[in-house]
């Protein structure tokens, strides 16, 4: 485990420093869904496959994509000039360590985190359904509605244009 | 209906999948080195050089006026003049190319070189298989590979060899009705003359041979040729 | 399927070739060993599935056509891909000059690595599958979700307008079609109420009669079967779908850079995707490797298997045949506005199956609403709406 643990922790890192650190914007892209994938990968080995393969699914296949095009749109896509790293790497550490700090917080606070030797919980993909459509349907119904929302704005956004003043 | 004219392409290609194995006359392809379509009459490729007779030498029309080589656009054509003469297939002395070649890599097959020579010497040949591993010596065709018989010239383009031959017997025969006529001119002359004098004599019989001469081997050429 | 009989013998001789060869190690390892077998079989037998498919696929085209297709390496051409295998690894292997270097390396290897991956889920014949997990079906999509990625890396490393036009159109596309794609799963996921291959293939292979229990033989099945192939063409790229590798427009799409072995493994890893997908559609629609007749499972499971992905691969090929390619607009709009909104129809019938119990009644009314939507959906889709003015919204 703990080998594994490591490797994937240095992969996942390294993705993000990457992301954080590099000048050309679609290498970052790319640094970010190794991230991801790193991420996706500890989750593995944590036997939580579904959650895994969701990540991947969705942060890889989706994020990273949708990330990468927007750069390609609004063509930040640009040969970098100068250094290989970014120029506001400095701001980029400080705004990372301050997420970092925040999430910790977080983490240290919340009860259920505290080191437990009890059994590892087995969420099954049935048990994560169960609890979806069941216990938590309430915040997903919101949260099915909200991006509703957001993805009809979106095309009411993008068709403001058509039959506008142009 | 939606997916209506889906299903009616499948089919079309379907029958098209399964016909090919029934039936053979659907495959349109030519197996091209086992199995080749006629060429068109008019099909042209390359010009070859036309001979009379059976030996390709002696027989070559050509004539190395070198015509020919100043209007090829792509000045693929390289001719050498003979210093001698010798007899043409109409037995008429002519100089002859100690060196014929044309660059085939070079020519554009645009026929120009056929237009102009004025003793239908050189044709478009049908011939297209070409390919050799020496870019430079295999494509630079000399006369001996240029040179082709007018059978040949017949087996490829019957319609216009036909035309060349009679043109050319047409020809051939008025300029032997000329030399006749200038023969009997000659022979008129010479009994004026010889009943002027008497002394000249001797001259007349040895005149009268050289003017039939040149007729005598037209008929069987350009009878061969029409054959 | 249990017994020590003959066809079971044979059904499972896979399965008793592994354990034998894994007998020879030590314990701790045998595990180990029987996985790597399984992934050498994969390894061989779907790369060898690719050189058959690809003279299969230009024999059909040219029968098609009315012409002969390959026939002059080896009898009727049958050593054509041989021939085409030895001109693609001694081909050089050029990297344009602004290329991103290893951005441009990498594409290839990852693009054929993820799709090698989905096939560790795909259950081939019965217990044989590399991993029976519980999120199988997830698996799969995010494999082949994490291809796109090197899709468009390809084409953005490349430097070239036509590589970068390409994995534009192939991103857009494969996105849009991923949705249909996953819904159409999650049909059957419905009817099944697992995530696991194994135990979908295992709810198709009873039978009434002599008729098997195939998703596909059901309403809300047949329609979820037709969008998934659609979806899968898109996904794939395969004619009328090509518009990523549209030769006419863009050459090759995002590969166009791309020559020598590096060019065959894109080649490849589309031939591969094809089959990894034609082998997702078998098991969630037909029954995966469950006989097509009662009386037929004395036949080896994993032949019937191998020969269903063989219909869908020459399906494929009767479109590629058959189909012109589709404008982007239209791609577009038949995503979004024909396949995805006819699936969540189906999703929703799904349910009034689930909930109208037995009988003869559930089967009229869950076809009667499909057909219904059909109809209407394909009525209003298909009419022509004029061309709008030309505008240049994104030019300046
Ligand atoms: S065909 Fe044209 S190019 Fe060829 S040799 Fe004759 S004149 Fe020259
Ligand atoms: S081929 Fe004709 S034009 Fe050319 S040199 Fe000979 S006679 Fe003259």
């Amino acid at each position: 485990m703990s080998p594994v643990f490591y490797i994937l922790s240095i992969v996942t890192i390294a993705g993000g420093l990457a992301a954080v650190l590099l000048k050309n914007l679609v290498h970052c892209a790319l640094a970010v869904s190794v991230a991801f994938a790193g991420l996706a990968l500890l989750f593995l080995s944590l036997d939580a496959q579904f959650v895994g393969f969701a990540q991947i699914l969705v942060y890889v296949g989706a994020v990273a994509i949708l990330v990468v095009f927007a750069i390609l749109l609004t063509r930040g896509s640009d040969q970098p000039r100068e250094s290989f790293f970014s120029r506001t790497w400095g701001i980029g550490l400080v705004v990372a360590a301050a997420v970092f700090a925040v999430l910790g917080w977080a983490v240290l606070q919340s009860s259920s985190a505290l080191p437990r030797e009890s059994a590892v919980p087995v969420a099954s993909v049935h048990d994560i359904g169960v609890a979806l459509v069941g216990r938590y349907v309430l915040p997903l119904e919101i949260v099915a509605l909200l991006l509703t929302a957001a993805t009809v704005g979106a095309v009411i956004v993008a068709m403001h244009e058509k039959d506008g003043t142009r | 209906m939606l997916g209506e004219g889906i299903i009616k392409g499948m089919l079309e290609t379907a029958r098209n999948f399964a016909g090919s194995y029934v039936s053979k006359e659907r495959l349109i392809t030519v197996q091209y080195p086992e199995e080749r379509e006629a060429l068109p009459e008019n099909a042209r490729v390359f010009p070859f050089l036309v001979y009379d007779g059976p030996e390709w030498l002696p027989g070559l029309r050509c004539v190395a006026c070198q015509i020919c080589e100043k209007e090829c656009p792509p000045k693929c054509i390289y001719i050498d003049k003979s210093a001698d003469k010798k007899p043409d297939a109409a037995g008429k002395p002519q100089n002859y190319p100690t060196r014929f070649d044309i660059d085939v890599s070079v020519c554009m097959s645009c026929q120009i070189c056929v237009e102009v020579c004025p003793f239908d010497a050189i044709k478009m040949d049908k011939q297209f298989e070409y390919s050799t591993d020496d870019r430079f010596g295999g494509l630079l065709l000399d006369r001996e590979k240029l040179a082709k018989s007018n059978e040949y010239y017949h087996q490829i383009h019957p319609v216009e060899a036909n035309e060349v031959d009679t043109r050319l017997a047409e020809e051939r025969a008025a300029a032997a009705a000329k030399a006749k006529a200038a023969a009997e001119a000659a022979a008129a002359k010479a009994a004026a003359a010889k009943a002027a004098a008497e002394k000249a004599a001797a001259e007349t019989p040895a005149a009268a041979p050289a003017a039939e001469k040149p007729a005598a081997p037209k008929p069987p050429t350009s009878g061969g040729g029409g054959a | 399927m249990s017994g020590t009989n003959l066809p079971a013998t044979v059904d499972q001789i896979f399965i008793t070739f592994t354990h034998w060869v894994a007998h020879f190690f030590p314990s701790a390892f045998q595990p180990i060993v029987a996985d790597v077998l399984g992934v050498i079989g994969i390894i061989s037998v779907f790369p060898g599935l690719f050189a058959i498919t690809v003279l299969l696929e230009r024999k059909g085209l040219g029968r098609m056509q009315n012409r002969y297709g390959p026939n002059r390496v080896g009898p009727w051409g049958l050593f054509q891909p041989v021939a085409d295998g030895i001109k693609a690894l001694t081909k050089e292997d050029v990297v344009p000059f602004h290329a991103d270097n290893v951005v441009h390396f990498l594409a290839p290897l990852i693009l054929l690595t993820a799709v090698f991956m989905g096939f560790a889920v795909l259950p081939v014949g019965h217990h044989m599958e590399l991993m029976n997990m519980d999120a199988g079906l997830l698996f799969f999509f995010a494999m082949g979700a994490s291809s796109e990625l090197s899709v468009f890396m390809a084409g953005w490393s490349s430097r070239n307008k036509y590589s970068l036009l390409g994995a534009m159109r192939a991103v857009a596309q494969m996105i849009s079609y991923e949705v249909p794609l996953l819904l159409t799963s999650v049909i059957v996921v419905m009817l099944t109420g697992s995530l696991s291959l194994p135990r979908i293939v295992e709810a198709q292979a009873g039978y009434s009669g002599i008729l098997p229990h195939w998703y596909v033989f059901t309403p809300m099945g047949f329609a979820a079967f037709i969008m998934f192939g659609i979806a899968a063409t898109a996904e794939t790229n395969r004619s009328p779908f090509d518009l990523p590798e549209g030769e006419s427009e863009i050459i090759a799409g995002y590969f166009t850079e791309y020559s020598g072995f590096k060019f065959a493994m894109f080649f490849i890893a589309e031939y591969l995707a094809m089959f990894s997908i034609s082998g997702i559609a078998t098991t969630l629609f037909l029954g995966g490797w469950a006989a097509p007749f009662s009386f037929l499972t004395v036949v080896p499971s994993w032949f019937w298997f191998f020969a269903k992905v063989m219909c869908f691969i020459f399906v494929f090929i009767w479109m590629r045949g058959t189909l012109p390619r589709l404008r982007q607009d239209q791609l577009m709009n038949f995503a979004w506005k024909f396949v995805l909104p006819f699936t969540l129809v189906d999703l929703v019938v799904t349910g009034i199956w689930r909930f109208m119990g037995e009988g003869i009644l559930r089967w009229i009314v869950c076809s009667l609403i499909l057909i219904a939507t059909y109809l209407i959906m394909g009525r209003t889709g298909m009419v022509r709406k004029p061309f709008a003015p030309r505008s240049y919204r994104y030019a300046e």
